[in-house]
């Protein structure tokens, strides 16, 4: 954890240098008759924020913050593995909306969730999976009236199936 | 007493079966759509408002003014159940109700944000049949000093009572109005802070993305690492005796909250451009500070719960206010009922009082009425969100997921966002680790855009003197409270240094 909290410092100030440059496009000082340039309102926060990572990092070494007296590891082997089997699947899951569509990408999600990681039987995984992306979209697409993504065109004649249906 | 026989007449219309039936219709869908992440009272209200051209305008304005209050009612609820705030005015929600949750007493946190909803909107609509004319001109006359002031109190109560590390809650703070100017500036229009040049920028960060990101991905996974994954949300079980229970225990640990946040919720909701967000949290940092224990606040205090639910619909109410009286919607929320009422031919503005007097009435008489309805409905429901808290973990988590990617679709509509959502999350996840609070970011992502623009246009009027925000009679004593809530950390430190020198000599 003591490692991982400096590291984490580090990245927060070197966003807040990266933000700090990319908002000196605009004027970051007074413009007179205008009022304060369009880069000053983030340029100044992000110097706050910069101080802010000095200060943390002062904390650090004098051990003066939780994570900084801890000796435990940031994540386990147990941990890391928990991360990519659910951080791992919810990548999946978004890389497919495009491929799949948003429904086919969830029914995809809710099966590896359920049956993989959860363990439960084969009939229920199957069941939600099926089940649940045509509950939403019959809320979304019939009833809110927003367009989810259709994935790619081999899944139009699924789509013209349960369009038929609300229109 | 003339007042007394005008609401009469109003409750005796908005009590006639069709504008009744309405209102059930109204709020129950008001409430299933703000218990949806992603989606709010404003989705409601928009999608909804072409179906009212099918009655007579006051019924018409009925029906979505009951929408609105069950949207507020249901914004509590993902926020309670599910830790996901449906919408920006239910962020405070999850701050206590989500531990509840977590310890089983979902039940009384849905009770307790239920009756202090219902508290809210009743003080709020007396409030406003009362001083509705006089209360719009003191609204009038908060500029943009004094609006960039109460965005400063709202930090500051963070700073000051949120009880994390101080640095930390500060770089939060200041992350989330970056973040809430990435786009074009509101001023110049100009792009700016577009990372990398990925066009995705150029339409902002929505807030939703943050705080689904943060509390719908980032928490999940922290809370699937930090248990394992074994347990089961709650064991929290409703029947009409622990019903009973909560809402003694509701009433009694949370009407602080609800006293608190109804009276500033209804007076922060009537300021244009403010709104119910910085009510409620403002309501929160208030009653945790008046609290004899304000250390448990964050941890599952009823009175967490109470303050920002009883807030954010007073302040719904309030935000008609100057809608009706000026025409200056106070939300956008208002804006779309404002283009409705236009739609239907009439003209808000103070005028409104004399020459459509019945429909005024009318609209405040529902008022009273969806408020009740809306009581009545959301605990005939809670023990089915209660229920749905006893799912295996197993199940709910994949579900948690689908819905924050879903809801978070639904109010944006671009992929770019999904995937800055994953971003968010993971980062999340990991900041938490090392105790950085993340509620700051996303109140701040929210007021951001208030923020920015009050604060250049103050500069502009002062000519770029700061004094302007201690000089003014309302802006002064707000900035003052302001600045002595972000020192309070370094005076606490100060007598704790003084105080351990005492007891060394």
């Amino acid at each position: 954890m003591r490692r991982g909290e400096i590291i984490t410092a580090g990245i927060l100030a070197l966003l807040s240098l990266y933000m700090m440059w990319e908002s000196t496009e605009l004027e970051v000082g007074y413009i007179r008759g205008t009022g304060p340039g369009g880069g000053a309102w983030p340029f100044w926060l992000s110097a706050v924020m910069l101080v802010c990572t000095v200060v943390i990092a002062i904390n650090w070494a004098r051990r003066t913050s939780p994570p900084s007296q801890s000796t435990e590891p940031v994540l386990d082997a147990e941990g890391r593995k928990m991360l990519l089997q659910v951080g791992g699947g919810l990548l999946l899951f978004i890389g497919l909306i495009d491929i799949l569509s948003m429904y086919g990408a969830m029914a995809v999600f809710l099966f590896y969730y359920l049956w993989f990681l959860g363990r439960h039987t084969l009939l229920l995984s199957l069941t939600t999976a099926f089940l649940a992306p045509i509950g939403f979209f019959f809320f979304f697409e019939g009833l809110m009236r927003i367009t989810m993504p259709s994935g790619l065109s081999f899944t139009a004649p699924v789509f013209n199936l349960l369009y038929d249906i609300i229109y | 007493m003339e007042i007394l026989g005008l609401l009469a007449g109003g409750l005796i219309e908005a009590l006639e079966p069709l504008n009744l039936m309405l209102i059930m219709i109204g709020v129950t869908v008001g409430l299933w759509i703000g218990a949806m992440p992603g989606l709010g009272s404003v989705n409601g209200v928009a999608i909804l408002l072409p179906i009212t051209f099918l009655v007579p305008p006051g019924s018409a304005i009925i029906f979505l003014a009951a929408i609105y209050y069950g949207a507020m009612y249901g914004g509590a609820i993902s926020s309670i159940t599910l830790g996901i705030p449906g919408a920006s005015t239910a962020v405070a929600t999850t701050f206590d109700g989500r531990p509840l949750a977590l310890q089983g007493r979902a039940g009384l946190a849905l009770v307790t944000a239920a009756i202090a909803s219902f508290m809210g909107g009743t003080v709020s609509v007396i409030l406003f049949t009362a001083f509705a004319p006089a209360l719009a001109s003191v609204a009038l006359s908060f500029g943009p000093p004094e609006i960039f002031a109460l965005m400063l109190l709202a930090f500051a109560t963070f700073v000051g009572l949120g009880g994390d590390d101080v640095p930390k809650t500060i770089l939060s703070i200041c992350l989330g109005l970056v973040f809430a100017s990435v786009g074009y500036d509101q001023i110049s229009g100009a792009p700016r802070l577009v990372f990398f040049d990925i066009s995705g920028f150029l339409h902002g960060i929505n807030f939703l993305v943050l705080a689904i990101g943060v509390y719908g991905i980032g928490e999940m996974i922290w809370t699937i690492d930090s248990t394992r994954g074994t347990i089961t949300t709650t064991e929290s079980k409703m029947s009409l005796k622990s019903l009973k229970v909560d809402t003694r225990e509701g009433i009694s640990r949370g009407w602080k909250g609800m006293t608190i946040g109804s009276f500033l919720g209804f007076f922060v909701g009537v300021l244009p451009a403010a709104g119910a967000t910085p009510g409620s949290l403002m309501a929160y940092g208030v009653t945790k500070m008046v609290s004899r224990n304000p250390r448990e606040f964050g941890k599952g205090h009823p009175g967490g719960v109470a303050a920002p639910e009883a807030a954010n619909n007073s302040a719904s109410t309030g935000s008609m206010l100057p809608m009706i009286t000026l025409g200056i919607p106070g939300s956008p929320t208002t804006a779309i009922l404002l283009g409705g009422m236009i739609i239907w031919g009439l003209t808000p503005g103070p005028r409104l009082f004399i020459d459509e007097s019945e429909f005024v009435w009318g609209l405040i008489g529902s008022f009273y009425v969806s408020n009740v309805a809306a009581l009545v409905i959301n605990i005939a429901f809670i023990p089915l969100f209660v229920w749905m808290l006893r799912m295996p973990f197993t199940i709910l988590a994949p579900m948690i997921f689908v819905l924050s990617v879903v809801g978070g679709y639904a109010a944006v509509r671009d992929m770019h966002d999904i995937w800055l959502m994953l971003i968010f999350g993971l980062s999340a996840f990991f900041l938490r680790k090392f105790d950085y609070p993340l509620a700051p970011a996303v109140l701040a992502i929210v007021l951001g855009p208030i923020a920015e623009p009050t604060l250049r246009q103050s500069l502009l009027l002062s000519s770029g003197d700061p004094t302007i925000f201690l000089t003014r009679p309302v802006a002064g004593p707000i900035t003052i409270i302001a600045i002595i809530l972000i020192l309070l950390p370094l005076f606490k430190v100060i007598l704790d240094k003084l105080r351990g020198r005492k007891q060394g000599v």
